[in-house]
């Protein structure tokens, strides 16, 4: 006799749990209709959307290391605000020494001096990167209060010797030419830099999960974050893995520091640090390690804090906290939960 | 009866290993042999210590004292990742499944030395004709016997010199039971060498050579199955299976 192989019939599914999966998804279009009932006019709403989508792919970029560095070794890295920092400073000085390419009125000498400045602070950051899980995560794996104190250390030098060599001011910048102003679409004025923004973090979002999905390093990070035990019995060093990633993680986090510079058009020693709150909110809502969940959370969190800051700008602090409060009622372990073996 | 391929040099030699679970003291001397070519049982009641006796092989608890040889080569503080590689297809007691993974990525991160060989798969399929059906469906979505078929075709997805196998039949219905003693019996026909920890006693029988069977963290009989198997009182005396009845 054999094991029964037939295949399963989906009669019995209800239409809801069909959707159930989609539903964190759907939150997106739901929070955004939402918003489009709320705001008076529509010219407002359409800015608003492109600006809070535009915020959350920024977010996203500077979250996704964070949650697999935290699902592939249950490492808390409240230091990851410090290559935010360090890559928005190496970018931003790249891009004030090439003023002749970002002077230039030509988009594309614009994005060369972009991607040059980005390159530059990726490499930078996950350099640092490097030596941070060398010389401050390594000695407390395991150890949660340990991790935190000490990350938090590390996050506290890093910021001290940025103000050492950059000097204490923040440093204000504009955006190269052809990325300045605004298009006009249906009547709203939406600034061409969110626009690239929102391109830009898309692409590595669809890059990540090109890789998650269909490349054996991918297929690793993902059973690593389910089981790393078991990854090891099957013959593939978790530990380098987890090097990669967290470098991988430190790069992106650099990037997207470059990004939200040029976003905010200033930057300072402690923007990494202040973007923690909302990085923390990001990834504990999308489920730690989860990437698709990080997107999703980031997408949600952008969004509503540009509909708040609107309709009633006293909130937008707390409204993300609420917001996370609401998915953790209704999914205590964030939307997109990651199997644990253990 | 004598004991089969006792000429042969073991493929696996566990010398007095002694392992510690934080401050407990869960091994206090393993004594094992593996031969190469033969199915070896590793038997004894609940709690004894066969689970943890295979994780310390794999590197996943470390022997504080003792040594561990495969192959020829000391493994005792090798790498997890190192052992592996060295020849080894390990089926934990939990499967260690990844459920957010596909049964084909299952599959895919198992041949770690490269892509899945076809005439293997073959192989495979025919012994677990439901991984095949379910090749693209995410490993989580599978039922208890599905999951444990996946984890022995896991370990047989590369050639590997060495098994170790914890109970592949634990929880399951007869019927799927039979089929994953027939396909350890196949792997065993093709002249694999095994260590088995399994408590049905029907199915030990049929598959082992050689038995080793333990009790409180340490070997306290080692000979051959169908010794043990002819031999009531003596398993009464080793597993206390009628202390377990009383
Ligand atoms: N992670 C752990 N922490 C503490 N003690 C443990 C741990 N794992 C196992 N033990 C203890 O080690 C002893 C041996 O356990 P082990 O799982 O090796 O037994 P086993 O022979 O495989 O039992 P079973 O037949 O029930 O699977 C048991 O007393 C168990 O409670
Ligand atoms: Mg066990």
């Amino acid at each position: 006799m054999s094991a029964p192989d037939h295949l399963p019939t989906m009669a019995q599914a209800s239409p809801w749990q069909r959707l159930e999966p989609h539903v964190p998804l759907l939150l997106i279009p739901v929070l955004a209709l939402l918003g489009f009932l709320l705001i008076p006019s529509t010219s407002s709403w359409l800015t608003l959307t492109v600006s809070g989508l535009a915020m959350g792919m920024m977010i996203f970029i500077m979250a996704s290391g964070m949650t697999l560095v935290f699902g592939l070794m249950d490492v808390i890295n409240f230091g990851h605000g410090a290559f935010i920092s360090v890559g928005a400073f190496v970018g931003v000085t790249v891009l004030l020494g090439l003023s002749g390419l970002t002077g230039a009125p030509s988009l594309w000498l614009n994005l060369l001096a972009v991607i040059l400045a980005i390159t530059a602070a990726a490499l930078a950051t996950g350099l640092l990167g490097l030596a941070f899980e060398k010389v401050i995560v390594q000695p407390v794996y395991g150890y949660h209060l340990k991790q935190i104190l000490v990350t938090m250390g590390g996050l506290i030098i890093v910021e001290q010797l940025i103000l050492v060599i950059w000097g204490p001011d923040e440093i204000f910048l504009t955006r190269p030419e052809a990325l300045k102003g605004a298009v006009t679409f249906a009547g709203a004025a939406i600034e061409k830099y969110r626009l690239v923004a929102v391109g830009f973090g898309l692409l590595l979002f669809l890059v990540m999960r090109w890789m998650l999905r269909s490349t054996r390093i991918g297929l690793i990070v993902r059973a690593g974050v389910e089981n790393g035990e078991m990854v090891e019995a099957l013959g593939y060093r978790l530990r380098l893995v987890f090097i990669g990633v967290f470098v991988a993680g430190s790069a992106l986090a650099g990037l997207g520091g470059v990004m939200w510079g040029l976003y905010q058009e200033v930057i300072t020693a402690h923007m990494g640090a202040n973007l923690m709150v909302m990085i923390f909110i990001v990834v504990i809502i999308g489920g730690l390690g989860s990437v698709e969940g990080c997107f999703i959370g980031a997408l949600l969190v952008g969004l509503m804090q540009n509909y708040v800051a609107f309709l009633e700008p006293k909130l937008a602090l707390i409204s993300n906290i609420g917001l996370m409060v609401a998915i953790l009622m209704w999914r205590p372990q964030g939307m997109m939960p990651v199997v644990k073996a253990k | 009866m004598s004991e089969p391929a006792p000429q042969k040099a073991p493929i696996l030699r566990i010398e007095g290993a002694c392992t510690n679970i934080a401050q407990y003291h869960i091994l206090q001397g393993v004594d094992l042999e593996v031969p190469a070519g033969a199915v070896t049982m590793l038997l004894g009641r609940n709690g004894v210590g066969k689970t943890t006796t295979l994780r310390t092989i794999m590197g996943l608890w470390r022997a504080h004292r003792g040594r561990i040889t495969f192959d020829g080569q000391e493994i005792t503080a090798l790498p997890t990742p190192a052992i592996s590689r060295a020849g080894i297809g390990f089926v934990p007691e939990d499967m260690g499944i990844f459920s957010d993974l596909t049964v084909e990525e299952n599959m895919t991160l198992a041949a770690a030395s490269g892509p899945l060989d076809s005439a293997r798969l073959d192989w495979i399929f025919a012994a677990f004709p439901p991984l095949k059906t379910f090749w693209k469906k995410e490993a989580g979505t599978l039922s208890g016997g599905q999951k444990q078929m996946l984890a022995i075709a896991r370990a047989m997805a590369e050639e590997r010199k060495l098994y170790l196998i914890d109970e592949p039949t634990k929880g399951l219905a007869p019927a799927i039971i039979a089929t994953m003693a027939g396909a350890l019996r196949d792997l065993k026909a093709q002249g694999a060498s095994i260590l088995l920890v399994e408590q049905n006693f029907g199915v030990a029988r049929m598959l082992g050579d050689t038995c080793a069977v333990m009790d409180d963290g340490r070997t306290v009989w080692t000979g051959a199955m169908a010794d043990l198997a002819d031999d009531t009182s003596l398993q009464e005396r080793l597993m206390g299976l009628s202390m377990e009845t009383a």
